[in-house]
Formats: C-alpha cells, sequence, structure tokens
C-alpha cells in the first residue's frame, strides 16, 4: 500500500504502513552486506596480526599495522610469480580467445557456406558438457604434444575453452550488426579480412568489451586446469589460485599464519579493483551469459 | 559474393576450429571410449573390458556417498539461494513502494547491489581458503569466536562429517546469492513498471505484488537460476578440494564426483575408472537439465 506522491523528481514523504516490514527488509539487506563483507574484511586485518594475535580473539583488531607478513607472501611463498604467471597466462590467452573466437564468430555469422550449422553447434555443444568428462583425455593430449608443465599449454587450453561461450555470444552480436556498411566497404573493393579489422571489430566494440571482461575473470579464477596441466614439479609456474590453495592446505604445519592471510590479501585485491572499476559491465556481462 | 570468399572463410575458421577439435572435442570423445578400458597407468596398455568399470561403480560406497552429497546439493543450495536472491531482488527493485510515481528499491539499492554481487569475482579456490579460515574448529575461528562471546562452545564445522557438507553449502550460498540478486533484478526489470503501478493504486500489499505479480512473471528467469544452480551442484569441485578436510572429508562426507574423477585419474592412476565416473556425471547432469526444463515448462506469459 502506497500513498500517492504528491510531484514527480522530488520523493514524495510518505507514510508507510508496512514500517515493521521496512524496517527488517534493511536489517536483512544490512546483515547481508556485513556477511559478505566481513570476510574479506577479516583477511586483510588478520594479514596485520602476529600468530599469536591470530591464536587470540578472532575478532581484535591488530597491536600494529606492518608490511612485514604481506613481504614474506611477495617473495618467500612466491606470491609475485604466482601472480605475475597469472598476468602472462591469462593477458596470452585472453587475447587468443578474442582473436580466435571474433574470428570464427564472424565468419559463422555473416557468410553462408555448407557445413556452417555443423561447425556453430560443435562450438555451442562444447557450453554445456562437463569438463571432468574430458579431463583424463585432456591431461595426455597436452602431455603427448609435450605442453604439460608448461604455460603454451595452458594458454592454449584456456583457449580452446573459452571458445565456446565467445563464439556463441559473438556471433549473436555479429547478427545484430547492420549489413549495409561492410558491403559498402566491399563495394569500395576492402577484402574480407580488412572489412572484418577496421569496420567490423570495431563496430562490434561493447559486445567485444563485456566478453573479454568475461573471459578475464574466468580465466583468471581458473582453478581445476592449472592443478591438472601445472601438475608437476614446476612450482615456479604455479598460478595465484593454485598458489593460495596450496598455502592455505599446509598452511597447518607452517607456522606464518600472517603470510597465509597477506597471500589471500594479495590474490583478493586486483580482482576487487577491476570490479569496482567495471562493476556495471561485469555484472551484465556474467548475466547476459546466463540467460542464453 | 566474389572472389577471395572460401579462402577468407578458410583463414578465418582453420586456427580456432583446429584448436577447439584438439583440446576439446577429441578429449570429450575420448573419454567415452577410455571408460570402457581398464587403463590404469601410462606404460600398461589399456584393455577394452566393456562395461565393467561401469559396474563396479555400481558398488563403489564413494561413488554412491558422492552421488547422495550432489543429491543433498541439488536440493537444498539452488532452493536456499534462490529463495534470498529473490527476496533480495524484489526489495532492491520494488520494495520501496512508489516514487516520484515509480516503483523503486529500498533506499541504497545500488550500494546493495555492488556489494552482493562482490563475491562472485572472487576465485572459488580463494573463496575455500578464506573459509577454511572462518570455519576454525576451536576459538580462533570467526565463527566460533563469535559464538564464544555469546556463550556457546565451538561447532567443528568442517570436522563434523554431519554438518561439514552443509558448511560448504553455505559457502556456495554466499557466493552466488549477488549474482542470482543481479539476474533477478534484469527479469524483474522487463515486467512492465505499468503492472505494479496499477496493482499498487488498487491497494495491494508487498505481499501481494511479490507473490500474485512478481513471482508469476519471473518464471523463465527462476527456471534458468534452477538450471544453473543445478548445474553448479555438479560441479563443486574447487570448494570441496580446498575447504573440505581430507579432500572430500572427514570420512568422504562431503566428496563430490569430480573430486573423485580428479583422485581417481591423477593420484590412483586408475583412467579407465576415473573416465567412467565422468561420463556417469555426464548423463547425470544431462538428465537434470532435462528433466528441469520439462517440469517447469508452464504457459509462457506474454506481456
Amino acid at each position: 500500500m502506497v500513498t500517492k506522491s504528491s510531484s514527480a523528481g522530488r520523493p514524495a514523504k510518505r507514510k508507510n504502513p508496512l514500517g515493521i516490514f521496512g524496517t527488517m527488509s534493511h536489517l536483512a539487506l544490512v546483515i547481508w552486506a556485513i556477511l559478505i563483507i566481513g570476510p574479506i574484511l577479516w583477511t586483510f586485518l588478520a594479514s596485520f596480526k602476529t600468530n599469536t594475535e591470530i591464536f587470540g580473539d578472532p575478532l581484535a583488531l591488530p597491536a600494529s599495522f606492518g608490511w612485514d607478513a604481506w613481504g614474506r607472501a611477495w617473495e618467500k611463498a612466491h606470491i609475485g610469480q604466482y601472480m605475475l604467471n597469472t598476468v602472462f597466462v591469462v593477458a596470452c590467452s585472453t587475447a587468443a580467445t578474442m582473436l580466435l573466437g571474433s574470428m570464427a564468430a564472424y565468419v559463422l555469422a555473416r557468410y553462408t557456406f555448407p557445413g556452417n550449422r555443423l561447425i556453430y553447434f560443435l562450438f555451442v555443444s562444447g557450453m554445456t558438457f562437463p569438463v571432468f568428462l574430458a579431463l583424463v583425455p585432456l591431461f595426455f593430449v597436452v602431455k603427448n604434444l609435450g605442453l604439460l608443465d608448461t604455460h603454451l599449454g595452458v594458454i592454449l587450453v584456456y583457449t580452446a575453452y573459452s571458445l565456446p561461450f565467445t563464439v556463441f555470444f559473438l556471433s549473436a552480436f555479429f547478427k545484430t550488426l547492420p549489413t549495409s556498411v561492410a558491403e559498402a566497404a566491399m563495394m569500395d573493393g576492402c577484402s574480407h579480412t580488412r572489412t572484418f579489422f577496421q569496420i567490423m571489430v570495431p563496430m562490434a566494440k561493447p559486445g567485444l568489451i563485456s566478453i573479454t571482461i568475461f573471459n578475464i575473470l574466468g580465466q583468471w579464477n581458473q582453478y581445476l586446469l592449472p592443478i591438472v596441466l601445472l601438475s608437476g614439479n614446476v612450482e615456479n609456474k604455479w598460478l595465484i589460485t593454485q598458489g593460495v590453495a596450496n598455502i592455505s592446505t599446509s598452511a597447518g604445519y607452517e607456522a606464518d599464519w600472517p603470510g597465509m592471510f597477506a597471500a589471500l590479501s594479495i590474490a583478493i585485491i586486483p580482482v576487487m579493483f577491476i570490479y569496482i572499476i567495471f562493476q556495471r559491465q561485469i555484472q551484465s556481462g556474467l548475466t547476459s551469459g546466463a540467460v542464453k | 559474393m566474389r572472389h577471395g570468399r572460401y579462402p577468407f572463410i578458410v583463414g578465418f575458421l582453420a586456427a580456432p576450429v583446429l584448436l577447439y577439435v584438439v583440446f576439446v572435442v577429441s578429449p570429450y570423445i575420448q573419454a567415452f571410449y577410455i571408460s570402457l578400458t581398464n587403463w590404469k597407468g601410462i606404460s600398461a596398455n589399456p584393455q577394452f573390458i566393456g562395461l565393467e568399470n561401469y559396474s563396479n561403480l555400481l558398488n563403489d560406497e564413494v561413488f554412491w556417498a558422492a552421488v547422495r552429497h550432489h543429491g543433498v546439493l541439488l536440493l537444498v543450495m539452488p532452493l536456499v539461494t534462490i529463495v534470498i536472491a529473490l527476496f533480495f531482488s524484489f526489495l532492491l527493485n520494488v520494495g520501496g513502494g512508489q516514487r516520484g510515481g515509480q516503483m523503486a528499491g529500498v533506499w541504497g539499492s545500488k550500494v546493495y547491489r555492488v556489494i552482493f554481487f562482490l563475491p562472485q569475482v572472487l576465485a572459488v579456490a580463494i573463496v575455500g581458503a578464506l573459509f577454511q579460515a572462518i570455519y576454525r574448529p576451536d576459538e580462533t575461528g570467526v565463527i566460533n569466536g563469535l559464538l564464544g562471546k555469546v556463550g556457546i562452545d565451538p561447532v567443528g564445522w568442517l570436522i563434523d562429517p554431519n554438518i561439514a557438507l552443509l558448511a560448504i553449502i553455505a559457502v556456495m550460498v554466499w557466493q552466488a546469492v549477488g549474482f542470482y540478486v543481479v539476474l533477478f533484478s534484469a527479469g524483474m526489470s522487463t515486467i512492465p513498471k505499468d503492472v505494479f503501478e496499477a496493482a499498487a493504486l488498487d491497494g495491494a500489499g508487498r505481499f501481494t505484488l511479490f507473490f500474485k505479480i512478481t513471482l508469476p512473471l519471473l518464471w523463465d528467469t527462476m527456471q534458468v537460476a534452477w538450471v544453473y544452480l543445478g548445474i553448479a551442484a555438479f560441479d563443486a569441485f574447487a570448494l570441496v578440494q580446498v575447504l573440505s578436510v581430507d579432500r572430500g572429508g572427514p570420512d568422504n562426507s562431503t566428496t563430490v564426483l569430480p573430486l573423485e574423477i580428479w583422485r581417481t585419474a591423477f593420484s590412483f592412476s586408475k583412467f579407465g575408472y576415473a573416465s567412467a565416473m565422468g561420463v556417469a556425471l555426464f548423463f547425470m547432469t544431462i538428465t537434470f537439465a532435462a528433466l528441469t526444463l520439462r517440469v517447469t515448462r508452464r504457459e509462457r506469459i506474454e506481456f
């Protein structure tokens, strides 16, 4: 039940007959927000604590704020190395995914040729299959190519597994672009390839950006593929999620808890940073991925 | 069209298709064959053994424990997530009543949306590591520390086989809710505002607005959400691997099929058997998706 507002623009003061409901709903929202922020904030704070403080009252603030644990996590626990590895791998595989994915999507969306539908469905069906089904043979395919325990292997696999959704999303996008511009360019003697790179790609920019963010986040957060593909004795090649998970599962035996929380914080911060800047695009990109 | 068309098509498709066939299509196809062999290691020659792996699966206690856990996950996780997400997205979109002649969310809804979605962008492995510290079984864990302040004894969140799986499900819900708030918000924004406004003018309260208008008109989006959460319930690998004690423990009380596949293949080198589990997982996922889409099919409401 709502009273009529007096004028548009300025929110009208209104007496809410469901006042209790209003208060309760705000309470629920605040509690959930605290449940989200609390654990993350607590992790940051714990990275400044000493070991003794960590085993004391979990809700107490650290006595002093020093960056020792962060330095230890970066250097000794190799979080810096894992971070650089991940940046390298994700940069390469996202670039490859976007290049190959948009090429394939463009051809499949705008050209008719025998086998077009077949290739399209081959790509799209990859979205529905659980990756665990392919795990064993994938390991041996990569091994037989001599790419096990290499970043190149991870990059190729990331790219291949990102193609289904990228092709699906971008071919729908390319279909919505007007044909007249491309046709005019071709009339003027532009080759197919040039038309694509100089006319279609710039026109498809909004779609390309949201799917790029989607792929960066997905590949950055990947855990299963690195632990399978970098499973040998190659700790210096590990990726960030692998490194953090390993520190946390072995932390029980080692003493450096603040170091572990610093490692976690280091892994969380860049993603939070990107999220806060791009949260609009990320939310719309990820949810448009869900509504197929 | 004209010259250069076919070379162009082939040139543009060759690399992506090759990469995709080598790393995605061929492994999927091989998996079905490997599941019919007794392949145990790199040196041993795999022998074709027909359905033996599958009959062994039927007598495998751990396999059935994993299947049971997927059942629990399928029932609890999507239901809790959807109920919480629906409640919040209703509040954030129309819960504020009419403002300036339009239905609006409660005060601060934009900020809440940004915060709620945040866990979605964190890596599952990192979320697992985070909650390991939060769930610690003594007073040094955050939750037990809080409980201690009100005089409740520490709970062994992850070491008690009776509640370990539920503790893991809670983390999944924690991470997923924000995504579905955004998804349902998108669904609600396609419902014409005047439907709400007309109902509100007719004196419909928030409860009527929710149950009589929002819920039926959101049915399609909820169906998508259910399928997605269901598929997530069949996955759940990273969280269980990082968070649970003894990887799937205690006493296999939290194990899931992906974890067993990974462990059977890469710890015990039983590749044939692991692939048979993969095929079982594949059919479970497909059956679930097909069933859900059929059961939840309703007449579409056009607007």
